[in-house]
């Protein structure tokens, strides 16, 4: 199979993977931008997004494209290393033309993944989890199901401890740094670019990476000065 | 304005591909810094021979820029730390007084050691042997006009003819990936209309071969472009991926 057997094949994958992954951070980041608006809206959004059974089709497609984008990405890490050889440099120097980040992608993959860890434990298991085992008939805590579809409570009561604000500015410039060169990259391993659309293709790159965690980063931003001032 | 420079020399020493290799100092006074860094290595190894040891093996040919045989990992950057040169090209006057200068052989599970500095590179003609040509019989040379290609074109497939295929590109890769020559040797034949016609049977071929050989994956950093004596874009690369892709999927 071509997808797993040949270089480009599994790099279509990572794109292909990725950029589904992109498409899913722009509908979390406009859909996290409405509570900074208005509250009552956002849990319109949260009940919308409960265990229905869309709700449920989209989170297990988006469960499949993360494990997929990280298998992929530590079996080439893998092969990667292999390639490199035994014996390696006593002196190496990057390029001042090379992206700190392109050579820093799973590194950035994992502190992402670690802190989306922290991230399902506090929002996705006291939220969408909670309905589910509701649904199923397990014993669901009675205030845990009242709260269920009120993220705007949830983001209140972890936003308004500074560490967690903190923790998740980290984990998004974190994502910021991995979405710039990602961004570009899955094009260009598309096969969507050329030598006129390189610098275009890098520059839409880094507007969008900046525009979805612009739209995150606002929230932690906005309490964490609520919370100073 | 000639002047002379005292150096060391960190040098990896491998006496064959199977035994275990070390690094070696050798000092040399008075190098002229005219001498370009071939010629620094021969007088270092006339007195090695002198003082009758093992010379140090290295690859060279044309010593002018253009048969993409001399390697060298120079102070961590492949050819030295001159942008768009080769080995054979750089002078000592590009180093200073003093200094220890430490030389690698390319390091790649595809390029392995056959001697000290000299590496295996037979891994990038295997590559050309699985379809970096035209099969037809493309005649005598053609007037210059009979055949209208674009500038354009003319102007990319020159620039991807100018690699040497000297493996700075996977040598520097930090995925160890041959694709910037690879894309290269794709693109000079697939953006003309004699290569055209083989093109989606050879960008799998070659790919398949590079990929049967051992080379990484490319996250496309960038090295490669930034390292490669002749400045070869990563631009290639896409087109690559993309004759390699719809090749593919016509299948």
């Amino acid at each position: 199979m071509w997808l797993i057997d040949s270089s480009i094949g599994r790099k279509l994958i990572m794109s292909i993977s990725g950029v589904f992954l992109v498409l899913f951070l722009i509908f979390h980041g406009t859909m996290n931008f409405v509570v900074l608006l208005s509250s009552e809206s956002y849990n319109l959004i949260c009940e919308f997004l409960g265990a229905n059974w869309y709700a449920l089709v989209g989170t297990k497609i988006l469960a499949i494209g993360f494990i997929v984008h990280i298998l992929y990405a530590l079996y080439l890490s893998f092969q990667n290393k292999k390639a490199r050889g035994e014996v390696s440099y006593a002196v190496t120097k990057t390029q001042k033309s090379v992206e700190w980040a392109s050579q820093n992608m799973l590194v950035l993959g994992i502190i992402i993944l670690g802190f989306m860890v922290l991230h399902l434990y506090q929002f996705w298991a006291k939220m969408q989890l909670v309905e589910i085992n509701h649904k199923l008939g397990f014993e669901v805590n009675e205030g845990l199901l009242a709260t269920a579809a009120d993220g705007a409570y949830w983001i209140k009561h972890y936003f308004s401890q500074p560490l967690y604000s903190i923790l998740y500015i980290v984990w998004l410039v974190a994502l910021w740094a991995h979405l710039t060169h990602g961004v570009w990259s899955a094009l260009h391993s598309l096969g969507l670019n050329n030598s006129v659309w390189m610098p275009r293709v890098k520059v839409i790159s880094n507007i969008l990476s900046t525009i979805i965690i612009l739209m995150f980063i606002s929230i932690p931003v906005y309490f964490l000065l609520r919370f100073r001032l | 304005m000639e002047k002379s420079i005292n150096i060391s020399l960190k040098v990896w020493r491998q006496g064959s591909p199977k035994v275990k290799g070390s690094f070696e100092i050798y000092k040399l006074d008075n190098v002229s810094t005219d001498n370009s860094f071939l010629e620094m290595l021969d007088i270092l190894n006339e007195k090695l021979i002198k003082e009758r040891k093992e010379p140090i093996a290295f690859d060279h040919d044309c010593r002018e820029g253009i048969c993409g045989m001399c390697s060298l990992y120079i102070n961590g950057h492949p050819h030295g730390l001159d942008g768009e040169t080769t080995t054979c090209q750089l002078h000592m006057r590009r180093f200073h007084d003093g200094e220890t200068i430490t030389v690698e052989p390319w390091r790649s599970k595809a390029f392995p050691v056959i001697k000290d500095l000299m590496v295996d590179r037979g891994a990038f003609d295997k590559i050309i042997q699985a379809g970096g040509y035209v099969n037809v019989n493309t005649g005598g040379v053609p007037d210059g006009n009979a055949i209208p290609i674009s500038k354009i074109n003319a102007d990319e497939a020159m620039d991807a003819a100018s690699c040497i295929g000297c493996g700075a590109c996977a040598a520097t890769c930090k995925n160890g990936s041959a694709m910037l020559f690879v894309a290269a040797k794709v693109s000079q034949l697939a953006l003309l209309p004699q290569g055209k016609v083989e093109g989606a049977a050879r960008a799998k071929a070659m790919v398949a071969k590079m990929d049967e050989l051992g080379f990484g994956n490319c996250t496309n950093t960038g090295a490669c472009e930034a390292e490669c004596p002749k400045a070869i874009s990563i631009s290639h690369i896409a087109r690559l991926n993309r004759e390699f892709l719809s090749a593919k999927f016509q299948d």
